[in-house]
């Protein structure tokens, strides 16, 4: 989310005309989750919350792009698969009392993703030319 | 009057990271509000153990994009004093300058972005008109200059490169030096417009409270000793002796107590207590704006964001036409066993880390506070008296109250719930 509010630095110019912002809690109030040519989302799932939110998002989207490696691949949000048992232990009743999933997964395990923009922090370059490509 | 509502707002929009709010008013009175951090736990502190010191700095860093330098910085601080290893001036010089670009670039992602809609009563800084759109135009620029900063000095401004333990790996070439203090010096008036934005809007809400900052001799966010409004002065080292951890069930962040009781950090709090060491061009060309300080209008943190980002500017401008920097390696030393404690300013307050070290390198045990988590109770608290005060308003009216008071706190509900703590009997 950092990394794109910097990018508009230097392409706000550019996109302002060619798009049109429906959802984005940083720089609006919660929008509608409706008719979205495409939707970028970030952040791995780690609850039935955030899933239920990745589908209500894939289904009201025509395209789904994974942005960063936590959204890509999992990581550094899901560190938590990989703890030992103890470890483990330790966390569990946050888990409950917070309803978090046992693991954490990239959105692919749950959704088709079209695209995705690797890196932490996400590749500006690579998000630029997806984005630019979807607006010819 | 005998009211009976309910205000329920789920993921609060203008903030970073994810809360929601519910306030339960019966027969006119308040009776509940909760304020729930509802980001999701990341686990940082059990992920750290076992890790090797030299891989923590990068790995805490992702706990949140907009501040990861602050992050890095302060645990890389924790890392060299468990270890005792004592970075160069020049490191010392680079880390203060990185800190002014990851302020600089954050408080005006802050201001212009998740202020500025509130003061023109829009609800987005796109949706900017006539004069304000200006205002979105030079964010840009001013967001781009503290950007320019930080990779200058870091190598990137999220989640940087070239800073590591014991020191920096690339150091600043003569042009880009020249080139970012042009950029600096092309956004300070813009700054001005900015301060003098919030230094005219008369929004108040004030209630007693003591004011927790990190005391430097520069105002430079690194080295110095934590003081109090209350008129403590604590050492870095100790300063986790003086907290006292408060668990919220229903919050996904830790809060905590000073001295047993509610206090706020950030930049009012810097202010009220370092304003006398800013940097003079601020004091002398900036002079009638601090004139509010100190204040316990919590609205007045934005005017001390807006402050600081003309002392970074303006300290940085100099630090980077005084300084010839030159190549240098990190400093190294073998490891040994041993705690270190780091207490920076972030741009949202004191942050703090302990690193304990094992014989070989490795983490034992790691402690994170945050500012938002510090700020957690006094921000609920304000909530509650702001309701009481406003019960003969609308619904609408009071919510949109709330959501102001909240943006003031600049709140990062991101970096407060990847921590946690566990204290086992």
């Amino acid at each position: 989310m950092i990394t794109f509010l910097e990018i508009l630095n230097r392409k706000y110019a550019d996109w302002s005309d060619k798009i049109n912002i429906l959802h984005c809690r940083m720089l609006k109030k919660v929008g509608k989750l409706k008719n979205m040519d495409v939707a970028f989302v970030e952040g791995a799932v780690s609850s039935k919350e955030e899933e239920r939110q990745l589908r209500e998002i894939r289904d009201n989207a025509k395209k789904l792009v994974a942005i960063g490696s936590c959204a890509a691949e999992g990581s550094p949000a899901n560190q938590r698969n990989f703890f030992d048992s103890k470890t483990m232990d330790e966390i569990s009743f946050l888990l409950k009392r917070f309803r978090l999933n046992e693991k954490v997964y990239p959105l692919k395990n749950f959704v088709a993703v079209d695209d995705v923009v690797p890196g932490c922090p996400m590749a500006e370059e690579k998000f630029i030319q997806i984005l630019e490509e979807y607006l010819r | 009057m005998h009211k009976n509502f309910d205000i329920t707002l789920k993921d609060l929009s203008k903030i970073e990271g994810r809360a929601s709010l519910d306030i339960k008013v019966r027969g006119g009175m308040l009776l509940d509000v909760k304020l729930k951090i509802s980001e999701s736990k990341r686990f940082y502190t059990q992920a750290v153990r076992g890790k090797f010191f030299s891989n923590i700095p990068l790995l805490v860093s992702r706990i949140c994009g907009t501040c990861s330098i602050a992050h890095l910085t302060c645990c890389t601080e924790a890392v060299e004093k468990a270890i005792g290893i004592r970075p160069s001036e020049q490191t010392i010089l680079l880390r203060k300058l990185a800190m002014y670009g990851t302020t600089l670039r954050d408080h005006a992602m802050h201001l212009y972005f998740f202020c500025l809609p509130d003061i023109f009563s829009k609800d987005s800084v796109l949706d900017f008109e006539g004069r304000e759109k200006e205002f979105l135009h030079e964010a840009l620029h001013v967001k781009a200059a503290g950007n320019a900063l930080a990779t200058l000095v870091a190598g990137r401004a999220v989640h940087p490169t070239h800073a590591v333990v014991g020191g920096f790996t690339s150091f600043p070439k003569r042009d880009d030096v020249v080139k970012v203090v042009k950029q600096l010096k092309e956004v300070r008036p813009y700054v001005f417009d900015l301060i003098d934005i919030f230094f005219r809007n008369d929004w108040e809400f004030k209630r007693d409270t003591d004011f927790v900052a990190l005391a430097t001799k520069d105002f430079s966010f690194l080295e110095g000793e934590i003081r109090s409004t209350e008129g403590l002065h604590v050492p870095e080292k100790e300063y986790y002796n003086h907290l006292q951890r408060v668990v919220i069930p229903y919050s996904q962040a830790s809060a905590y107590e000073f001295e047993g009781k509610e206090y706020m950090v950030g930049a009012l709090a810097r202010i009220n207590l370092g304003r006398q060491n800013l940097h003079k061009s601020v004091r002398k060309e900036a002079g009638r704006y601090l004139l509010p300080f100190p204040s316990n209008n919590i609205f007045h943190n934005n005017l001390a964001q807006a402050i600081e980002m003309l002392h970074c500017i303006d300290h940085s401008i100099e630090l980077l036409e005084a300084t010839d920097f030159k190549e240098e390696r990190p400093v190294v030393a073998k490891p040994k066993r041993g705690i270190g404690v780091g207490v920076i300013e972030a741009p949202r307050g004191t942050l703090y880390y302990m690193m304990n070290l094992d014989g070989v390198g490795k983490i034992v045990e790691g402690n994170i506070v945050i500012p938002t988590a510090q700020n957690q109770i006094n921000m609920q608290n304000d909530i509650w008296d702001l309701v009481e005060q406003n019960l003969d308003k609308t619904k609408e009216e009071i919510q949109q109250r709330v959501e102001r008071l909240i943006r003031a706190y600049d709140p990062c509900m991101s970096c407060a719930t990847h921590f946690l703590k566990v204290n086992w009997i």
